[in-house]
């Protein structure tokens, strides 16, 4: 001890300062301070993504149409990967030492530390040829996941396909998808796609401070089970619609067939189609393209995109409305000089024969134009009210039918088809005082008339339930309950009553069973079938053949709408087809004679590409689109069908009536 | 000490202080254990590991601490001079000899085995220190036995950074309290040696000349107070001229002198740089770690950034996080009270001897303990600058350990023997 002693004070006061001024520090950074928590666990935690099994879609007899196949994604962690034998993993997933390395630098541009995708989705053949020599390409391990698959590559506009999600799909989906994730981009693929996905799992893994994976964190705790989608049951027939797509081969149109009793959708076919299968894979960006730029437009969705003037079915339409309003009965006659003539006598509208006189059932079989300008000019002229006012009735009777609007099927895309409005006319003419003279070919289902083969399929399946439908789909059942959506449920009448439909169902079976009916070719031993042959005159080719029947007439099990774009008569091309589908469905067998059925399968009616300056021009449009990267152009808008529908008419028509101008106008 | 039990050796010994030497001792162990853990070597004396050779220098140290309780303490007084002698040759032999470990030329491989003889060479001056300064107790403290014991620090100090090892050079300077508690630095020269930390560490934050604004400022405002007194005055001109000189020195020696790894990590404490991926690395991962072990720690071998090795030199110099991640507040509060009890109850033993040179020795290392005590803790939570220090008795490291078991048990072999004469 000595005269500095009480020193020792100041020495212990700095000690236990320090000591306070640590504790405060700690108690700063562990209890006040919780980012350094958050900081530690992304240190450590890496999610990974377990990724659901897509949904698998089957058809109504449960036959596969899309599966879900194994494939391969080759991952990379740049750091790791050294001294390999670039020459060799070349040779083995086929890409040169160029793009070898333009893969390198991207994934080390993402992180050199952290794996990422160097090549997806290598087929299993591919795979199995790495796995022998994985071992000595330091860095890189496979993953796998799956892609879809389609058995029998049918179907394709109706099953779409899934596509990467782009920042647009990312943003809309408020976070549920991330980069890399697949989406459907059309077709059911799309319209279902929220049952399809299923949810993604998490397994949080621990990584150390080199990104080298230690375990699983807190035991699972955190982790989420990855849910497969759910499994959908079309209601697609998979023979019927093989068979379809075979006779559809090399023609450009549409098959619908429908069951009445329930709306669904046996057949659906888009022709040409493509194959399901080019839209997976490495190779899909270039067949993607090569589908795009394809002349006849295969991504075209034709039976809900496409709208053609219905021509003769609408007659079915006509005759029942005009009972149902009251103009006509089923007793009512007009005598058929072999033209309608209005306008004051000025203007005729040809017939395709002399009738004679004529009755309603008369009017379905013989398929008389003079007839149903009758039926319109009552409906519009005779109702004591002025034109515009009796067309929107007459206008609001036929969209009762499904026509004019969408269906809602459950597809995307589905285009409405036109019926215009009287504003239409009445712009057009410049007073409210026209009359049916100024649009009388609406009568007979041209003109300013558009409707999709979904919809001319529709009519087909309310006139066989006389009377009423079930919105059109193709998805009957949806997961393990096989739930059916209820607007698929619900009974839709047309407006006009039961008792007025079998003298219009007698001319159609009559079409078909008759000798001499134009469809008496493709008549079906022992099963009734009431149809309707049409053929459209196309200014610009061939004619447009079409065909529509329901059968068996009591109790129908199926209505069906063939149409086939450049073929010629309705009866010689349409007729066929349709009428081998319904037996197909029907009896499971073929009768036609076999001369018959070879003339369509092997036919060939593409048209011959004739104009280069529009198909430059769309594909300039469409190549604009994609550059864009908008998702829209996954669905051509801007596609045109190269075919103009333009009504028959009288050769001098031009000279008789300046009133009417039929316009060739095209629809999408 | 009513309690005049003695044990076989004839000495009382300072029971408490060999118990918080080994609760360090084995909290070291344990956390060496978490640090450095190797699933298949789960074991505390898998002898691969650097957990099971900490076991065997735990064990050497007890029987080293045993030799030097039954070495007679006149030994330690008498030799230091050659004590001493022995060191400063080592210092010079391992700038010839030495291995460089991390750009510090600090280790003489000694077959499978290095020593550091600057860890030694604490021991050794606070042994000569105390031989010299006890020497002189009698008289009144003048400069030129301070100009003496000032040599007895410097020249280890200077070897020290020969090598350069800026962290154990810097240890030396602890000693001050040992001046201080002598009577050779006064407690205003204490308080300038503050003021100087003070204005070395606003210089690198603030521009000089704003700083040297702000001084004037407030000397203007001290020299109004004081305006009475013409002495005052002066003196307060006098500050100014100093402080403002002293500024631009540290600004020039900070630019000129410094190595730049060492102006980066001094940057990084005071926040004027922001680089979690560098220089920052260690410092944002030792925060990490401690931050979120929260109040009562991920628990034993549960701590993430420990397990996974995310913070460097995590055995050695940074062995605090694994207390701070895995135990927590509650651990880390632990470790700093048993630091602080020892602290204070060396400087108690100190205070009871005798004899001058066990109470200077005392005081020595009870210095050289709160340097690295406080130097390595603040630096795993960002208060002071990353040196690579040593916890000392946690950390891993044989040479660490038993230097300061060495630096401590002489201590309680002198205490033992208090009341007798050295």
């Amino acid at each position: 001890m000595n005269s500095f002693f009480a020193r020792k004070y100041v020495i212990q006061g700095i000690f236990i300062s320090v000591a306070i001024l640590i504790i405060a520090r700690l108690f700063y950074l562990q209890i006040i301070d919780d980012s350094y928590l958050l900081s530690a666990n992304n240190n450590v935690l890496r999610k990974v993504i377990v990724y659901p099994a897509r949904g698998v879609i089957l058809d109504r007899n449960g036959e596969v149409l899309v599966q879900n196949e194994p494939v391969y994604d080759l991952i990379v962690t740049p750091r790791e990967a050294k001294d390999i034998d670039t020459l060799l993993l070349c040779n083995l997933i086929n890409i040169d030492t160029v793009g070898f390395r333009k893969r390198m630098d991207k994934a080390r541009a993402q992180s050199p530390y952290r794996a990422s995708i160097f090549e997806k989705q290598l087929s299993s053949r591919t795979y199995a040829k790495l796995q022998e020599h994985l071992y000595k390409f330091r860095g890189f391990y496979v993953q796998n996941r799956t892609v879809r698959s389609y058995p029998d590559s049918m179907a394709a506009q109706f099953l779409g396909y899934i596509l990467e999600v782009n920042d647009r799909d990312i943003e809309r989906s408020k976070g549920f998808y991330k980069a890399g994730d697949y989406i459907g981009a059309s077709g059911v693929e799309s319209s279902y796609e929220e049952l399809l996905r299923g949810n993604r799992g998490v397994k949080n893994l621990m990584v150390d401070a080199l990104n080298r994976p230690k375990g699983i964190f807190s035991e699972g705790k955190y982790d989420t089970l990855a849910v497969s989608g759910d499994g959908l049951v079309s209601s697609l027939d998979k023979d019927l619609q093989i068979l379809a797509e075979r006779l559809m081969k090399n023609k450009i149109g549409s098959v619908v067939a429908i069951e009445p009793s329930s709306g669904e959708i046996l057949s659906f076919v888009s022709s040409p189609s493509y194959d399901p299968n080019l839209m997976v894979g490495r190779e899909r960006g270039n067949n993607y393209m090569k589908l795009l730029n394809d002349p006849h437009k295969p991504m075209f969705d034709r039976p809900i995109q496409a709208s053609y003037p219905p021509g003769s079915v609408f007659k079915v339409v006509a005759a029942l409305t005009a009972q149902q309003a009251g103009v006509i009965d089923q007793h009512s006659t007009f005598m058929c000089p072999g033209y309608y003539s209005y306008g004051g006598g000025r203007a005729r509208m040809r017939c395709t024969h002399v009738h004679g006189t004529t009755s309603l059932v008369h009017s379905i079989e013989g398929s008389c134009n003079t007839y149903y300008g009758h039926v319109y000019a009552r409906m519009i002229d005779s109702r004591g009210m002025s034109g515009p006012k009796a067309y929107d009735l007459w206008r609001e009777g036929i969209m009762k039918f499904g026509i004019g609007q969408k269906l809602g099927i459950d597809l995307p895309g589905e285009k409405p088809g036109l019926i215009p409005t009287s504003d239409f006319y009445t712009k057009r003419y410049g007073s409210t005082k026209w009359r049916s003279g100024y649009n009388i070919s609406l009568s007979i289902g041209q003109g300013e008339m558009g409707i999709t083969p979904l919809q001319m399929a529709n009519i087909m399946a309310i006139v066989a339930n006389r009377g009423f439908y079930y919105r059109p789909h193709l998805i009957k059942g949806i997961g393990e309950k096989k739930i059916v959506k209820e607007e698929f449920t619900e009974k839709i009448y047309a407006g006009v009553d039961t008792k007025y439909y079998e003298s219009v169902i007698e001319g159609m079976s009559r079409v078909v069973n008759q000798p001499g009916g134009t469809g008496y070719s493709v008549r079906i031993n022992g099963i009734e079938m009431c149809g309707k042959t049409g053929t459209v005159q196309n200014p610009h080719g061939e004619n447009h053949a079409v065909f529509f029947a329901f059968a068996p007439r009591e109790n129908p099990k199926i209505a069906i709408a063939v149409f086939v774009e450049n073929a010629g008569y309705g009866g010689t091309w349409a007729g066929p087809i349709a009428s081998m589908l319904v037996e197909k469905h029907l009896k499971d067998t073929i009768t036609i004679p076999k001369y018959i059925q070879d003339r369509i399968f092997n036919a060939n009616l593409l048209p011959a590409v004739k104009v280069a300056a529009p198909k430059a021009k769309d594909a300039a449009k469409v190549a604009a689109n994609t550059t864009a990267g908008l998702p829209k152009s996954r669905i051509p808008s801007t596609l045109r069908i190269n075919a103009d529908f333009s009504p028959r008419v009288n050769e001098d028509n031009a000279r008789v009536n300046p009133l009417i101008e039929f316009n060739s106008q095209v629809y999408e | 000490m009513n309690n005049q039990r003695a044990n076989n050796f004839g000495v009382k010994i300072d029971w408490l202080t060999i118990l918080l030497w080994l609760l360090l001792c084995i909290i070291g162990w344990f956390n060496i254990h978490a640090a450095v853990y190797d699933p298949e070597q789960p074991s505390l004396f898998s002898l691969g590991t650097n957990y099971g050779k900490q076991s065997i220098y735990i064990i050497s140290a007890l029987i080293i601490g045993a030799c030097i309780l039954i070495i007679d303490a006149k030994f330690f007084s008498s030799a230091s001079p050659f004590i001493y002698g022995v060191t400063v040759i080592l210092l010079m032999v391992v700038l010839v000899v030495g291995r460089n470990v991390g750009g510090n030329q600090a280790w003489i491989p000694l077959g499978s085995f290095r020593l550091q003889p600057s860890e030694f060479g604490k021991l050794a001056t606070c042994l000569l220190l105390a031989n010299y300064l006890s020497s002189q107790s009698t008289k009144i403290p003048n400069t030129k036995s301070l100009i003496i014991a000032a040599s007895i620090v410097l020249l280890p100090v200077f070897l020290v950074m020969l090598q350069p090892d800026t962290g154990s050079a810097l240890a030396f300077f602890s000693l001050i309290f040992v001046f201080y508690r002598e009577g050779y630095v006064n407690t205003n020269l204490l308080i300038f040696g503050g003021l100087c930390i003070l204005l070395f560490v606003l210089t690198l934050l603030i521009n000089q000349w704003i700083l040297i604004g702000i001084l004037a400022g407030i000397i203007g405002l001290l020299m109004y107070f004081m305006r009475r007194r013409r002495k005052n005055l002066i003196n307060l001109g006098i500050l100014f001229a100093v402080s403002s000189l002293y500024i631009c020195c540290v600004e020039f020696a900070y630019d000129n002198i410094l190595q730049a790894h060492q102006r980066n990590r001094i940057d990084i404490i005071l926040g004027k740089m922001d680089d979690p991926r560098g220089q920052g690395y260690n410092l944002n991962q030792s925060k990490i770690a401690i931050g979120s072990g929260q109040l009562f720690g991920k628990g034993y071998l549960q701590g993430t950034q420990t397990k996974y090795n995310f913070v460097p030199e995590q055995s050695t110099d940074f062995i605090f996080c694994t207390i701070g991640e895995e135990w927590g507040f509650v651990g880390c509060v632990t470790v700093v009270a048993i630091y602080v009890t020892l602290l204070l109850r060396i400087v108690h033993i100190a205070e009871r001897q005798r004899s001058a040179f066990a109470r200077i020795y005392a005081y020595g290392v009870a210095s050289i303990l709160f340097f690295h005590f406080f130097i390595n803790i603040g630096m795993t939570i960002g208060i002071v600058p990353v040196i690579g220090i040593p916890l000392p008795f946690l950390s891993y490291g044989g040479s660490s350990l038993w230097s300061f078991t060495i630096l401590l048990f002489i201590m309680l072999r002198f205490d033992s023997n208090r009341k007798g004469i050295v």
